[in-house]
């Protein structure tokens, strides 16, 4: 292992997040809040408890989940298009490094950001609603896991865009209808049951529930199927990668 | 002396169907600098490329140092610096930073000393802690030099360098080079200012239409191919060209002052010992004798117009 390249290719990345840092803390703080007062306050008045708990705390493991999964990838897809953009690329393919040491080195900053405004909206929310956490152990993985899976699938996409609009094309049209109607302010329990059946087939189910059990102790679906789920994703993602590196897709020509 | 690269029947066909590398075959040995020349659209950045693994070869074999730049590329890159004919840099890295990750990327430990002493040389001290959108279209040349050589590497590739340089950074960069050479480090630019290739160069290759024309000692590559001019200084000024030496190309030269004569250094005979001969028979009264080799400018387009042909 080139391990000079993943801390260099990771220290870059991370200066780069640095230089915002103040952006990057208070946006997340400040639409945590104005979740909070539209769907805490506005909505939560008139929905008392989702199965006994307060709408308020309900909610939180889905906004962790919204933002966490949304800036991976966009963290991800523009750390890896922006070299290809302005050429920089050129280094990355002349350098001895091999398609692990790339992705733990971009991938492994995409994520530590997106790890990092995870906790800081479960700070602000801390603040707004009281929140236990029943399961620490399996909230710290799930959100890992998801910081991880949607950094690669970010990646794939930075790689896979070939201007900008391609780069916001999936986020916008899959990832965050699937993230919204993947039941982060909602407990599928309470859709019609057509409904309940169809909203299965949404991968994002699955995370948002297995996240929310680690908080409250109960979930959607199965916990060992959530984690099955993210664990699949994460490893179709590495596959995708692995492959594109062996044949340069879309980066060598 | 052994060859550090060393590249067999290498072809390039671009995913478009065009083919920029027709076959190309090449030793280059240990601590030479040698230049390549070629016209735009010759092949010679492909061919860079496909050395440091920024394209794919299409077939053939390229080894680096003993090693498959495809099946061994950590071996093979771990040794090349590259230095691209585009000027490609994160905007608002600061220079050291920027230096110091291409080290990393290439695997050595951190050795700020080591960049110190890289940043000293290019003349970049001053602008270590300038982000890299403030520099100098020259500086930020610089920066990419910096950045190849930051690893130590015992190859380096420069892709034209001293498009839209001047004079100083030339002379700075000859100067880095010659060091460089000094260590032992191979060479191995593209150029189209022929006067450098000239001047620093121990080999010159031509490239066109993607394929090797010559590869040959820069010195034996002019005395082969050159034309030199033998100016002979008259005593008396002439009119015209005696009728007698009609048989000579002769031109006449400073106001009837001198004759010059154009011969092949290829050819059997340079005719200069008839030629004198019959200049005494013509009454002509020789000053003095001056000869001039044809600089490589002349013999690269006249190699490119042949292949052209
Ligand atoms: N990515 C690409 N896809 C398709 N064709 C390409 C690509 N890159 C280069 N070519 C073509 O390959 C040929 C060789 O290009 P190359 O850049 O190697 O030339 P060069 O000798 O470096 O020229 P210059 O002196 O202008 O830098 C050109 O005809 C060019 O159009
Ligand atoms: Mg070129």
């Amino acid at each position: 292992m080139n391990w000079a390249a993943v801390s260099a290719m990771y220290v870059s990345e991370m200066t780069r997040f640095f230089r915002t840092i103040a952006q990057s803390f208070i946006s997340p703080v400040i639409s945590t809040s104005l979740y909070f007062v539209v769907f805490g306050a506005a909505i939560g008045s008139r929905i008392d408890q989702v199965e006994g708990v307060s709408y308020g705390a309900f909610i939180v493991p889905g906004l962790i989940m919204l933002s966490v999964m949304t800036q991976a990838i966009s963290n991800a897809s523009f750390g890896i298009y922006f070299p290809k953009f302005i050429g920089t690329i050129y280094e990355l393919l002349s350098a001895p490094v091999n398609f692990l040491e790339v992705v733990l080195g971009f991938v492994g900053a995409a994520a530590t950001k997106a790890l990092f405004i995870g906790v800081v909206i479960l700070g602000t929310a801390s603040l707004f609603v009281d929140i236990q956490i029943q399961h620490p152990f399996a909230m710290v993985l799930f959100l890992l896991l998801t910081c991880l899976s949607f950094a690669l699938f970010g990646f794939i996409i930075g790689i896979w865009a070939q201007n900008f609009e391609q780069l916001q094309l999936i986020p916008l049209l899959v990832i965050t209808p699937l993230v919204f109607l993947g039941g982060s302010f909602y407990s599928i329990s309470m859709l019609p049951p057509i409904w309940q059946k169809i909203t299965l087939f949404n991968p994002v189910v699955y995370l948002i529930s297995g996240f929310r059990w680690s908080f409250f102790g109960t979930a959607d679906v199965p916990v060992g199927l959530s984690l099955l789920a993210i664990a699949g994703f994460t490893a179709l993602c590495m596959g995708a990668i692995w492959w594109i590196f062996r044949t340069g897709w879309r980066i060598r020509s | 002396m052994t060859a550090i690269v060393d590249i067999r029947d290498l072809r390039k066909v671009y995913d478009g169907g065009f083919e920029a590398l027709k076959g190309i075959t090449l030793s280059i040995r240990e601590g030479e600098i040698l230049a390549l020349l070629g016209p735009n659209g010759a092949g010679k950045t492909t061919l860079i490329s496909t050395i440091c693994g920024i394209t794919n070869p299409s077939s053939g074999e390229v080894t680096v140092g003993g090693f498959d730049v495809v099946e061994q590329y950590r071996g093979a890159r771990s040794l090349i610096g590259l230095v691209p004919q585009e000027m490609s840099l994160e905007p608002f890295t600061k220079v050291k930073d920027a230096v110091s990750y291409s080290r990393g990327l290439f695997g050595k430990p951190r050795d700020d000393a080591a960049i110190d002493k890289i940043l000293k040389q290019l003349s970049l001290w001053d602008k270590r802690n300038a982000r890299v959108v403030e520099l100098s279209g020259g500086m930020k040349r610089r920066v990419l030099i910096a950045k190849a050589l930051s690893h130590e590497p015992k190859v380096l590739f420069l892709d034209e360098p001293t498009a839209g340089v001047d004079v100083e950074l030339r002379k700075d960069m000859w100067d880095v080079v010659a060091e460089l050479k000094a260590q032992g480090v191979t060479i191995i630019l593209t150029t189209h200012y022929i006067e450098e290739a000239e001047a620093i160069a121990d080999r010159v290759g031509v490239i066109n239409g993607g394929q090797l024309l010559l590869v040959e000692e820069k010195d034996a590559l002019m005395r082969r191919l050159g034309q030199k001019t033998l100016q002979i200084e008259l005593q008396e000024p002439t009119q015209a060209i005696p009728e007698t030496l009609a048989g000579y190309d002769l031109e006449l030269v400073s106001e009837g002052q001198a004759l010059r004569y154009t011969y092949d250094t290829r050819g059997e005979s340079t005719g200069i010992t008839r030629l004198l001969g019959d200049l005494s028979a013509a009454g002509l009264q020789m000053r003095d004798l001056l000869t001039e080799q044809s600089s490589l400018e002349d013999i690269f387009v006249g190699l490119v117009k042949e292949g052209a042909a």
